[in-house]
């Protein structure tokens, strides 16, 4: 054998000691070409639909969640000159040439009607910020009595706050971390510095972290009823394993949103659960299942599990049966045969699912949103109010960024435990 | 045999409640014998050999091992080593650790889990790739380590299930006397599974071959090939002209058969009666080619066909006995170059190279 393979190899040193190299690398280029180009063909329609619909959307969405909104456009002027009086300290109210700016600016923005636009920006900052705007724009005279600023303290004395003129500074530069801070439950104040929002207003961290908890559970619940059915299905002849898989399947074949209001029917109070266990005399009292955390648990875990079964039986299939027996022959009982060499083999399957549940958990929308309690949402409800109703797409970009990045950080953590090939997604 | 090391005693195994496998079989095994079950696929010598490794449960008799009785006894308890027929090698653990894995589930410490390991693989002339993954072996390679595997907990009994099925040719060979020294070396028992009776002929003390469940005889390679017991056999192992006829005339161990075209001197095998029938088994190099004028216990007409040339050896088609596929091997030299088809010869058998056996039932 290794005589065979030096001679082969002695061939090509001959070859190319002909000089034939050149001619040879070209036309093997040429052949590789046209194979390249029409697997190219075959992958492009995916490669634009995934360009088209994933790529540029997600970088959109990290785009948005740094991009500050219509201040600088609307109003360049004054954002120049806030910029400047950010960097000034300590900070008192801005000096006259801001507020001329500011006067002449809002007259612009009101005749060119894209002054809604800004104050929606700015009541993000400071709610109550759209009315002051707004108002002051009506009433806003052609000159200027006195100064400017006199003039706008005489409208509304809350011109001669720094609160409201550090608002406005906040949303001045093009870019700002002010979204990011927001998602992660802090915020600058009106000196700039980065400050914990209050107690009473943070809920970003605690839904992200109940997030995280919520999915765990459900990973691991998932898990945990996965791993032995998979096993079942994969030490099963063909047929048995077949009629099995498809009521592993079923749940796929049913809308979501029909399984989620099933789930809701059974959990409730006076639902065939409750009933039940009442009348096997387990209970007393009706258990609370529905609007609460149990009951997403339950839903989830259901709703998800196809997606941990599969990997795991994919990956269980292609492990031999002879392993086991090998390992049964050589001396190793049942379990530990199991744990040295079966379990070790189907890893990547676990990996693959884990990442797979996990990560559609965290982002679970209808199901969390119906039978969740209304103080116990998690991420995904705030990103939907967010865009949906105080159209706040900064900030709910930036919560799906924080996600991101979790999920991303978290796949690089578990492939650098368990090894680079030890996930095998499909 | 009384000092039978494993006896197989009245086993019979079925899967469906219907057929049977394995029928009524029985056999008997001596310590460090190198035992070959050889036969055609669905045979049942797999099975047989999967009863007695403990991963299947014979449905009645008994099978025991060193004098008790095996059946309660787990698969992991039985310290019976088996090779695999593609291996079974873990494909994440070293090589290594492949053969360290009998040992440190035996709770060895791993230094000398590690020694002995090392030793193991010496045997095999692998010590260089004690490190590498068994995916980046190649298959006589793996095949090794397979063997170093399950020789290393210093076994009872060794199993082996077609262990050389997925290898080339030329390593196939040298893996077959890899494993005959091996055995003559360290004295171990010796039970292989195979369908290939080349290598059944070349390895084995005795060879089973099986049919239909059955053990169809059970002997030496030298006896099974001269002295086949039955049609099976015969066809079976080598290769083989059959030719049918009817008893005639019985004189001793000598029986004469009425084939067309004439009578055919034999060595009678099974049933006596006259007029019975019978196949008569001649081996493709046992036929000679007279000289004219020659005289032989069997002589016959027959015609070249074809010639095929296999360079040691020549092929001849005879057309002779009412059959246009009678084979007769000749050597290659000088006195057999100018063979040509459409050639009229004559040729001869003597009585012992006649084997007529019992027809099989149409």
């Amino acid at each position: 054998m290794p005589g065979r393979r030096s001679d082969r190899s002695g061939l090509t040193m001959d070859m190319m000691a002909a000089g034939e190299t050149g001619d040879l690398r070209a036309s093997l280029r040429r052949a590789e070409r046209a194979r390249t180009l029409r697997g190219l063909g075959l992958a492009l329609p995916l490669i634009l639909f995934t360009l088209v619909f994933f790529v540029l959307p997600i970088a959109g969405m990290l785009v948005k969640s740094v991009q500050n909104g219509p201040m600088p456009d609307i109003m360049p002027e004054t954002s120049a000159l806030l910029q400047a009086w950010r960097s000034s300290e300590p900070r008192g109210v801005p000096d006259e040439a801001v507020f001329a700016a500011f006067a002449g600016e809002l007259r612009t923005a009101s005749q060119n009607r894209t002054l809604p636009e800004l104050a929606t920006r700015l009541n993000f900052e400071n709610a109550g910020y759209r009315s002051l705007l707004m108002a002051t724009a009506r009433r806003l005279p052609d000159a200027p009595v006195g100064s400017w600023r006199d003039t706008l303290v005489g409208l509304n004395p809350q011109w001669g706050e720094v609160a409201i003129w550090a608002a406005m500074g906040r949303a001045s530069p093009r870019l700002t971390e002010g979204y990011l801070l927001a998602a992660l439950d802090h915020r600058r104040d009106d000196n700039d510095h980065i400050q914990a929002t209050d107690a009473s207003r943070a809920v970003y961290v605690t839904s992200l972290l109940r997030t995280l908890e919520i999915s765990a559970i459900v990973t691991l619940l998932c898990l945990v009823l996965a791993y032995p059915l998979a096993y079942r299905l994969a030490t099963l002849p063909e047929s048995t394993a077949n009629l099995l898989m498809i009521l592993v399947l079923l749940p796929f074949w049913t809308s979501l949103l029909v399984r989620t209001a099933s789930w809701l029917v059974i959990l409730q109070r006076e639902g065939p659960l409750n009933q039940a266990l009442q009348w096997l005399g387990l209970i007393d009292q009706p258990l609370e299942l529905a609007f609460n955390r149990p009951g997403v648990i339950i839903a989830m875990t259901h709703v998800l599990l196809p997606f941990m079964v599969l990997p795991i039986y994919s990956v269980m299939k292609g492990i031999p049966s002879n392993y086991m027996r090998a390992a049964t022959s050589l001396g190793a009982p049942f379990f530990t045969a199991f744990r040295r060499v079966y379990f070790p083999l189907s890893l990547p399957g676990v990996t693959a699912g884990c990442l797979l549940v996990f990560i559609l958990a965290i982002g679970y929308y209808i199901t969390p949103l119906l039978i969740g309690g209304a103080n116990d949402q998690m991420v995904s409800a705030l990103i939907a109010f967010l865009t949906l109703q105080t159209l706040n797409w900064g900030l709910a970009a930036a919560l799906g960024a924080v996600l991101l990045v979790i999920t991303i950080a978290l796949y690089f953590i578990y492939t650098r435990v368990v090894g680079t090939d030890g996930v095998k997604l499909g | 045999m009384t000092d039978a090391f494993v006896t197989f005693e009245k086993v019979r195994k079925t899967y469906d409640g219907r057929s049977l496998v394995v029928s009524d079989l029985d056999l008997e095994i001596a310590k460090g014998e190198f035992l070959t079950m050889l036969g055609p696929s669905g045979s049942g010598k797999t099975t047989c050999l999967m009863m007695l490794a403990g991963f299947e449960r014979p449905t009645a008799g008994r099978i025991t091992l060193a004098g008790r009785p095996i059946d309660g006894v787990p698969p992991h308890k039985r310290d019976i080593g088996v090779v695999f027929q593609n291996y079974a090698l873990f494909p994440h653990m070293t090589v290594l650790e492949n053969i360290g894995f009998p040992l440190s589930v035996r709770k060895l410490s791993a230094a000398e889990t590690e020694r002995r390991a090392r030793t193991a693989l010496g045997m095999v002339h692998l010590q260089h790739l004690a490190d590498r993954k068994p995916g980046q072996l190649s298959g006589g390679q793996q095949q090794r380590v397979a063997l170093a595997r399950a020789l290393v907990f210093e076994p009872v009994l060794i199993l082996m299930d077609e262990p050389l099925g997925a290898l080339d040719k030329q390593l196939r060979e040298a893996m077959q006397y890899e494993i005959k020294h091996l055995h003559e070396r360290l004295g171990v028992t010796i039970v292989y599974v195979t369908h290939d009776q080349g290598e059944a002929l070349t390895m084995s003390n005795r060879v089973a071959v099986f049919n239909e469940g059955r053990i169809q005889q059970l002997s030496t390679p030298k006896e099974l090939y001269e002295h086949p017991q039955n049609a099976f056999v015969a066809g079976f192992i080598g290769e083989n002209n059959a030719v049918h006829g009817t008893l005639r005339n019985v004189a001793g161990n000598t029986g004469e058969v009425e084939i067309p075209g004439g009578l055919l001197r034999c060595d009678l095998l099974g049933d006596r009666t006259i007029g019975v029938r019978k196949l008569v088994s001649i081996r493709p190099e046992r036929v000679r080619i007279l000289a004219e004028g020659a005289a032989f216990a069997n002589v016959m007409p027959a015609r070249v066909e074809e010639v095929i040339y296999h360079g040691d050896h020549l092929r001849l088609r005879l057309s002779t006995m009412n059959s246009t596929e009678f084979i007769a091997k000749v050597p290659n030299a000088e006195s057999s170059r100018n063979f040509i088809a459409g050639q009229d010869l004559r040729i001869g058998c003597s009585i012992s190279d006649c084997l007529a056996l019992d027809a099989p039932a149409r």
